[in-house]
């Protein structure tokens, strides 16, 4: 997918100043955040699953490569074949390909975050296949064009009334004054459409939330059925999936599956979780005849055995973003790339360079809530910070704040003289700023939406000098 | 295409510092272990209890569960729930011995036809290997005895599900798919379902039937009849 994530500071000025945005992202504050707490609630061990889940990923990530190896073995002994893909561009052709050898016109996907890293629609729709999205919220957006903008709810920067008003611009056969206000006579409407397109299809496409090394399966965890008829009816399924997918055996993913739905939608666990393993046997009366993965690196292999490991072990419940205050306020599309929130702001440098997506890990207030209701465990915050770190070494930050810090840091190594200049400035700002600053030379950019509070006229060390000295007495 | 998987798996090894075999032993004896990780308590109950537990938690989940005292009971509940909802009394059900075996005779009102769905099909009858008591959740498995396309393409999904069939956890339907099927083994589809199809994608309001059934009915055979409880 192209990335706006240069673009972040733009997109997010039009995001905030945007209402429908703004009235659809209260749907997340309102409902993810209380349902999850409620699941949470309601499960005494939830705390200790989330210690036991981190240490399954862990332990994986540790042994990626072994795990990986016999995933691909059990694969090819049930018949199904892995396609090892080190890029995004390799990854595609390995999907075009299958679907050339089986002379393919239309291909049905189920959601697939995967899918949208390597761009997938796109390149099928240039080679003239025609891809179809069947999970509700994709196909909305695929009807308008658009990217998702939640890795669970890709549709959740829309209302009902802008549904309504793209079913009625494309579904042009049904009556044109049927009744369409409902979200329940939306979810209607898309069902009879996409039911003819799963009976049509001659490849489905589904993404995995987990590959099972023990059994060679890959599993998806779905609400709709979608990505079932995905890859029950047509004759090829091709499975698109990332290799830190992989996890060791069925007790784990079963562990591991009770803080994901929790986390995600506040489930006790999702409708259908589905393990997938080879084609049809032969004794089956129904299935596909060919089972393929696409197994993508894309970058990951290089986030191994370094400080960005733990982001490995993410399981794309979304619960950062859904809880995330800057999410909240600029919605998904604003991070301009496939991965939004938190854990895209710690991701998304990773596969596409921090030059490209510099502004993300900055888009953070550090509240810390991402990381305490991460199922996995992950230390988004400190991750964040080591990519400010690292764009500090390499000179990408811009070059007031560089001065600002070079400047500070010129005083904090000279004690005295930090000690002598804050001495002074201290009651000279309290005199010039009663109370706050309104706007400041310099860094007019950061009191444009806040005010600065002045020092009250003495120093932090001149405080505490005087409370010891009261202590002596 | 081994060329990208050397590529692939070096860029790993190189990651991890270290040569192809190391580490080998810790795999092969988790993934032969495959031992059980922290289970929640919530299922570890008496039989009864378990199958009452399955029963709150597969309602609570929007499926409807009926009690029948013993198999022959089945075609009379499934004419009954048909007939309430408004169904025609056609039904699709999986080439299962077992519910081959029932007595379709007492039902002959009750057209029913074997094979996988096809999409005209508004009513599925299927079997279930087991009921999971944790969540109100069923273990389905594809085979001869059960295409996989009758859990998901027509609108009313029935299950038969004995009673003693409910276990506590997914862990013991690992258990009973291992048993069955052989160490690292597994059939082409197992389903683990739970309530009928549903989406919240449209402002996160919960709707039944997107894609899926809109109805998954349990008839749960040789729990105390509905009749008999109290």
């Amino acid at each position: 997918m192209e990335s706006s994530a240069r673009a972040f500071k733009e997109n997010a000025r039009a995001a905030v100043a945007d209402p429908q945005l703004k009235r659809a992202l209260s749907h997340v504050k309102e409902g993810f955040i209380g349902k999850r707490a409620k699941a949470a609630a309601k499960l005494p061990e939830f705390e200790v699953l989330r210690d036991a889940a981190r240490d399954i990923k862990n332990h994986t990530l540790d042994h990626l490569d072994l795990y990986l190896e016999h995933y691909e073995r059990k694969v090819t002994e049930t018949g199904g074949q892995v396609h090892w893909c080190p890029t995004a561009e390799d990854a595609r052709r390995a999907v075009l390909e299958i679907c050339r050898a089986v002379g393919a016109r239309t291909v049905t996907k189920g959601k697939s975050m995967i899918a949208e890293e390597i761009a997938l629609n796109d390149h099928l729709e240039a080679n003239g296949i025609t891809p179809v999205e069947t999970d509700l919220g994709e196909y909305i957006i695929q009807l308008r064009g658009e990217t998702p903008s939640h890795i669970i709810a890709p549709a959740v920067h829309l209302t009902k009334d802008l549904v309504e008003a793209d079913f009625r611009a494309h579904h042009t056969a049904f009556p044109p004054e049927r009744p369409l206000s409902e979200p329940r006579q939306l979810v209607n409407e898309a069902r009879e459409v996409l039911r003819g397109k799963y009976l049509a299809a001659d490849v489905g496409i589904t993404g995995a939330n987990f590959l099972v090394a023990e059994t060679g399966t890959s599993v998806i965890v779905t609400n709709e059925g979608n990505g079932d008829l995905t890859q029950v009816l047509p004759r090829v399924h091709i499975v698109v999936a990332s290799l830190e997918k992989v996890v060791p055996t069925l007790e784990d993913v079963s562990t591991i599956l009770r803080v994901l739905a929790r986390s995600a939608t506040g489930q006790e666990c999702s409708t259908y979780t589905t393990f997938s393993t080879g084609p049809r046997r032969a004794e089956d009366p129904d299935g596909p005849d060919q089972y393929h993965v696409v197994l993508l690196d894309n970058g990951r292999s290089s986030m191994l055995g370094g400080e960005f490991q733990d982001m490995l072990r993410c399981i794309r419940c979304g619960a950062c973003m859904n809880h995330c205050p800057v999410y909240h306020a600029i919605g998904g599309h604003a991070y301009g790339w496939v991965y939004p929130g938190p854990m895209g702001a710690v991701l998304t440098p990773n596969l596409i360079g921090i030059e490209e997506a510099g502004h993300l890990p900055s888009a953070s207030t550090f509240c810390g809530r991402c990381e305490s209701v991460c199922p996995m465990r992950i230390p988004l915050p400190k991750m964040m910070r080591h990519w400010r770190e690292r764009e500090f070494e390499r000179h990408l930050s811009p070059a007031g704040a560089r001065a600002g810090l070079a400047l500070w840091a010129f005083f904090a190594k000279r004690p005295s003289l930090y000690h002598f200049v804050t001495g002074m400035a201290a009651p000279l700002l309290a005199a010039l700023g009663r109370g706050r600053f309104r706007r400041l030379p310099l860094a007019g950019g950061w009191t444009a939406h806040r005010d600065m509070p002045a020092p009250e006229g003495r120093t932090f060390r001149q405080l505490w000098a005087g409370r010891r000295q009261g202590e002596s007495r | 295409m081994s060329e990208a998987r050397e590529q692939v798996l070096g860029a790993l090894r190189r990651s991890l510092r270290r040569g192809d075999t190391a580490g080998t032993s810790a795999t092969a004896s988790r993934l032969a272990e495959h031992r059980r990780n922290l289970i929640p308590a919530r299922a570890d109950l008496p039989r009864a209890e378990q199958v009452a537990l399955f029963e709150t938690w597969a309602v609570r989940q929007a499926a409807s569960v009926v009690r029948v005292s013993d198999a022959a009971a089945v075609p009379g509940a499934l004419a009954a729930f048909l007939k309430a909802e408004n169904l025609p009394a056609e039904v699709r059900m999986a080439p299962d011995p077992e519910l081959e075996a029932l007595p379709w005779r007492d039902q002959p009102m009750l057209t029913v036809t074997k094979g996988p769905a096809r999409d005209s099909d508004a009513v599925s009858l299927t079997g279930a290997l087991a009921g999971i008591a944790e969540t109100g959740t069923l273990l389905l498995h594809s085979g001869p005895a059960g295409p996989t396309s009758l859990n998901f393409l027509p609108e009313t999904h029935v299950v038969v599900l004995s009673a003693n069939r409910i276990v506590a956890s997914y862990e013991d339907g690992w258990d009973i798919l291992r048993a069955r099927f052989g160490e690292g083994t597994l059939p082409r589809t197992v389903n683990y379902i739970t309530g009928p199809s549903r989406t919240a994608d449209i402002e996160q309001t919960i709707q039944l039937g997107a894609h899926g059934p809109r109805r998954l009915h349990i008839i749960l055979v040789g729990a105390n009849a509905d009749a008999e409880r109290d």
